[in-house]
């Protein structure tokens, strides 16, 4: 009787995982995914699409086709986990069982959390708003553009950076930069989380004339006055706002009780289980763990779940643990690009900004479709 | 000396991003006045970090206490 694992979320990381177990155990499991849409989004590609860059066909792609064919794909939503009982109760009516459960659920945007900012501000964290975004740049006449951060943690962290660099170049595009002003207000005292990049992306913003606001994070948006104020107790006017908004875990994790206050899923940092529960796993942006919530971690975690599933079905010992490694792209405009690496036990690293991790950035965004959910880039 | 429990305590050690500042606010967010919240990291940055933030947001920086390989940082939301 094959084992059945069942796997929550199509994203990057239920995805490989999924296929991982699948191809390491062949017949003696049965891997299921359970995705409600069973259509894979590409996310990192939001930003190109608000700024014209993408459109948005070239960011989806039918799960089905990037999963292995002995993995089943359900097109449903799972509103209720019981770990007790091993038990998953879906919206469709009816429950599955599972002997082993990967929780690869994702982050959910909760814009309601600060007051004004679904009247007052925009996003690229959604495709939806990332083409609303686009089409708000396409006739803006220029003024003062602010980027903000309305929640911790938040998805892909070099994001709000990115924009800005990439704004910048795409008003100077539009015959429009001398008309406005751009500022990016980060939820630290640097430009990025991580110092040794801050040091290297700083004088670039000063370069091109953005300018840096420290400590703020958004408290709540006034649209009328079209200003946006921080928890600091500070306040910034802005004729275009665009905000990072509050991210939770999924809602299926909050009702199951198996997350913390923000349904984020404690899990052990080096073998990725549930602190309570041994028989479910967790991956990416559904963790509790303080590092990058991005495509990246799914990507190196997911193995990790893989090998460790397989290793308890097997009765040995999984080959794999979690080092902490990440790896993220940033874009710093004008065909120039840099990466942050790191993981538990070495800090980060950003080379200079070249043409080079641009183009390295472009290829990832095109080969993705045939590498990453298979499971064929480490 | 003066112990202070904590309403929550959010062990950051060996996290370099978003890092234990970043968990910090996060949970300065989402709590209440009076709240106390001890924070351990290994990062040498949250030494200068976080005391600034906390200077900057008007909270209280109870306590900073090295520990063997960590520094347990214990802020009051104040605000």
């Amino acid at each position: 009787m094959p084992s059945q694992v069942i796997v929550l979320g199509g994203g990057v990381g239920g995805t490989i995982a999924a296929n991982l177990v699948s191809k390491e155990l062949g017949p003696e499991a049965k891997v299921t995914l359970i995705d409600p849409v069973g259509m894979h989004l590409y996310q990192p590609g939001f930003l190109y699409v608000a700024l014209g860059q993408a459109n948005g066909r070239w960011l989806a792609q039918d799960e089905r086709r990037l999963l292995r064919d002995e993995v089943d794909l359900m097109i449903d939503r799972a509103v209720r986990i019981d770990p007790e009982n091993r038990s998953i109760a879906l919206a469709r009516g009816g429950t599955i069982g599972y002997d082993y459960l990967v929780l690869a659920t994702g982050a959910r945007l909760a814009r309601e959390e600060i007051p004004g900012l679904v009247e007052g501000a925009h996003d690229f964290y959604s495709l939806e708003g990332a083409i609303r975004l686009r089409e708000v740049l396409r006739t803006f006449p220029g003024g003062k553009i602010v980027m903000g951060v309305a929640g911790i943690p938040y998805k892909c962290p070099p994001a709000p950076v990115e924009f800005v660099f990439m704004l910048e170049e795409f008003l100077r595009k539009r015959g429009i930069r001398e008309k406005s002003a751009i500022t990016l207000a980060s939820p630290l005292n640097r430009a990025f989380t991580i110092e040794a990049t801050s040091k290297l992306v700083q004088p670039i913003l000063e370069a091109r004339g953005i300018e840096l606001g420290t400590f703020f994070n958004v408290e709540a948006v006034m649209p009328d006055k079209k200003v946006v104020t921080s928890i600091e107790g500070e306040e910034l006017p802005y004729d275009l706002l665009v905000l990072v908004p509050p991210h939770r875990g999924a809602q299926v994790i909050e009702d199951s009780g198996l997350g913390d206050e923000r349904g984020w899923v404690p899990v052990s940092r080096a073998t990725l289980q549930h602190e309570k529960f041994n028989t479910i796993f967790a991956i990416g942006d559904a963790t509790n763990l303080p590092i990058s919530k991005s495509g990246s971690t799914a990507h190196f975690e997911a193995p990790v779940v893989a090998s460790q599933i397989a290793a308890r079905i097997r009765g040995t010992t999984a080959k794999e643990n979690y080092g902490g490694r990440v790896m993220c792209f940033l874009e710093t405009g004008h065909h120039q690009a840099t990466t942050i690496r790191f993981d538990y036990q070495h800090p980060p690293v950003s080379p200079q900004p070249s043409l080079q991790w641009h183009v390295a950035k472009w290829a990832f965004n095109r080969l993705y479709w045939q590498t990453v959910p298979q499971g064929r880039v480490a | 000396m003066i112990t202070v429990q904590p309403s929550k305590t959010i062990d950051a050690r060996g996290m370099a991003c978003p890092g234990p500042l970043m968990a910090l606010i996060g949970a300065i967010r989402q709590g209440q006045v009076g709240d106390v919240i001890e924070v351990w990291s290994s990062d040498q940055g949250s030494k200068t970090d976080i005391r600034a933030w906390v200077t900057k947001a008007k909270h209280e920086l109870v306590s900073v206490t090295d520990e063997t390989g960590y520094t347990r940082f214990t802020v009051r939301k104040a605000r």
